[in-house]
């Protein structure tokens, strides 16, 4: 193969002037975790409430709930990012939706972005947290309440703390994921990692180095969030019980 | 105290419990016991509205646990209840179990309840392992523990539903111990458990449970002398014997 290796081009001053072509994969590498991140906490404060009302006793509230799983949860995401992005603002009544057309595109684009993955996620994290509670035995519920806890006390100091606990291992891949699908975000122009990765090999003809420098990135991201995980993890070990001592 | 009257509970087409009536009155103790699927711990968790039922009605303490207007909270929180399997709050040390609900649903003051945790603690012989978590005890302290926990909260009687059944052998009298120390101090108690001998020693009357149905609620002395029904004297033989 006959293929120039040239890991300077990171340095040389971008096409637009005012920046290094590093500089672009940070800009990218900082929207990538500016909007996973945001989504992320949206999509756990949103999948908690939803996980919790598809245990509820009331039938009307866990109903609600399981539509709201079945609805993000399989629409494919890229499909839910173009109704977000280019169909809901046309529903909006004339005067928000005009006033929000003529914002900073990328504002728009960073919203559609954030709403659409913090609502995909948000359905994955409320599966989670239905099996973490539903896992418990059911004696702990009736402990809470022969206590004297009302039901939401009976969640709120008995059973979230234990289901939280039992999820977090599987919510560490859904916080793993969410940063792997942000890269769709990029088919709606927002400029985040992947996109910057491919408009590097538009302008610098180094495709190997641009894709190389993309897949570093995410794994650093991988190992970080693995990392913090891990301490959580640690942090809220219950002695005597499962993974504590 | 607790007047059960006429109480039917079916799931669907299958009755679990069939008019069942009985009272315990106050400083009295009353063992329930019965063939596996009887009806036992359907009948005592509708005593504090664990479990609601269709028909009949149960006053406790004056209250009425089947009306919908009744704080079931309120009297719950009242109502102490130790389970088969304990159900201490894991990631909770052994002191915050004690104290929680005397914070959060009788408005204690943090040391108030810590105070009184630990006294009850203390009671049940457990005192070296307040700061430990409920992952670190036996089953017979962790039962014990789930005694303690219920008798913070002041209750003006307990339920048990075979508190000493998920234990072994070893450890089952430790918690007899404490629940005879208890009926012996007047607590008005109802206790499901196949322990005769705990009957035997504390209990003012006993009731037999078969199909969801009370076939027998008789003063000890008649119930172990002899059962009316056959079903109970096959019963009484069985766990007798062994
Ligand atoms: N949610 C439910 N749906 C249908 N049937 C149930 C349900 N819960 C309990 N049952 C049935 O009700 C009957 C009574 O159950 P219960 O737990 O009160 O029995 P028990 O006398 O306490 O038995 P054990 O000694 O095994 O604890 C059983 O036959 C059980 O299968
Ligand atoms: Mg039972």
């Amino acid at each position: 193969m006959n293929y120039q290796w040239h890991w300077g081009v990171f340095l040389q001053p971008s096409a637009s002037g005012d920046d290094t072509y590093l500089g672009w994969m940070l800009s990218g590498l900082k929207m990538t975790i500016a909007l996973s991140l945001s989504a992320w906490v949206l999509a756990l404060a949103l999948g908690a409430l939803i996980g919790v009302l598809r245990t509820a006793p009331n039938k009307w509230l866990a109903g609600f709930a399981t539509a709201y799983v079945e609805l993000f949860r399989n629409i494919p995401l890229l499909v839910q990012l173009f109704i977000w992005y280019f169909v809901l603002p046309e529903l909006l009544p004339e005067s928000i939706g005009n006033a929000y057309k003529q914002s900073n595109p990328m504002l728009q684009q960073f919203l559609a972005s954030m709403i659409c993955l913090a609502l995909f996620t948000s359905a994955r994290v409320a599966e989670q947290v239905r099996a973490g509670i539903n896992s418990l035995p059911k004696g702990q519920k009736n402990a809470g309440l022969a206590l004297g806890f009302t039901l939401p006390q009976t969640y709120r100091f008995v059973i979230l703390p234990m289901a939280f606990r039992l999820v977090v291992p599987p919510l560490t891949s859904e916080f793993l994921n969410i940063f792997k699908n942000s890269a769709v975000c990029s088919t709606i122009g927002l400029l985040e990692l992947a996109a910057q990765g491919r408009q590097l090999v538009d302008y610098t003809a180094q495709p190997y180095e641009s894709f190389i420098a993309v897949t570093v990135a995410y794994l650093l991201i991988n190992v970080t969030v693995m990392f913090l995980m891990r301490k959580v993890e640690h942090r809220v070990a219950v002695p005597g019980y499962l993974g504590g001592k | 105290m607790i007047k059960i009257s006429n109480v039917s509970k079916n799931y669907g087409a299958f009755d679990v419990l069939k008019d069942c009536s009985t009272t315990v009155q106050k400083g009295e103790v009353v063992v329930v016991c019965g063939p596996s699927g009887s009806g036992k711990s359907t009948l005592i968790k509708c005593v504090n509205g664990l479990e609601p039922f269709q028909s009949g009605e149960i006053i406790v303490d004056g209250t009425s646990v089947g009306d919908p207007k009744t704080n079931l909270s309120k009297l719950r929180s009242r109502v102490g209840m130790v389970f088969q399997h304990f159900e201490l709050f894991p990631h909770m040390s052994i002191t915050e179990n004690l104290a929680i609900a005397q914070i959060k649903v009788l408005g204690r003051k943090q040391d108030e309840a810590m105070d009184k945790g630990l006294k009850l603690l203390d009671r049940v012989g457990l005192k070296a392992h307040a700061h430990k978590f409920p992952g670190q005890l036996s089953g017979g302290q962790q039962q014990r523990v789930a005694i303690a926990r219920a008798l913070a909260m002041d209750p003006i009687c307990m339920l048990f539903d075979e508190p000493t059944s998920a234990l072994d052998p070893e450890m089952i009298n430790e918690v007899l111990d404490v629940m005879t120390e208890l009926a012996q101090e007047g607590m008005t108690m109802m206790c499901v458990t196949h322990e005769m001998g705990f009957a035997k020693r504390v209990a003012n009357r006993v009731i037999f449970m078969d199909h969801g149905r009370i076939v027998e609620d008789d003063s000890k002395e008649a119930f172990f002398a002899n059962p009316r029904s056959e079903r109970a004297q096959q019963f009484l033989a069985k766990i007798l014997h062994h």
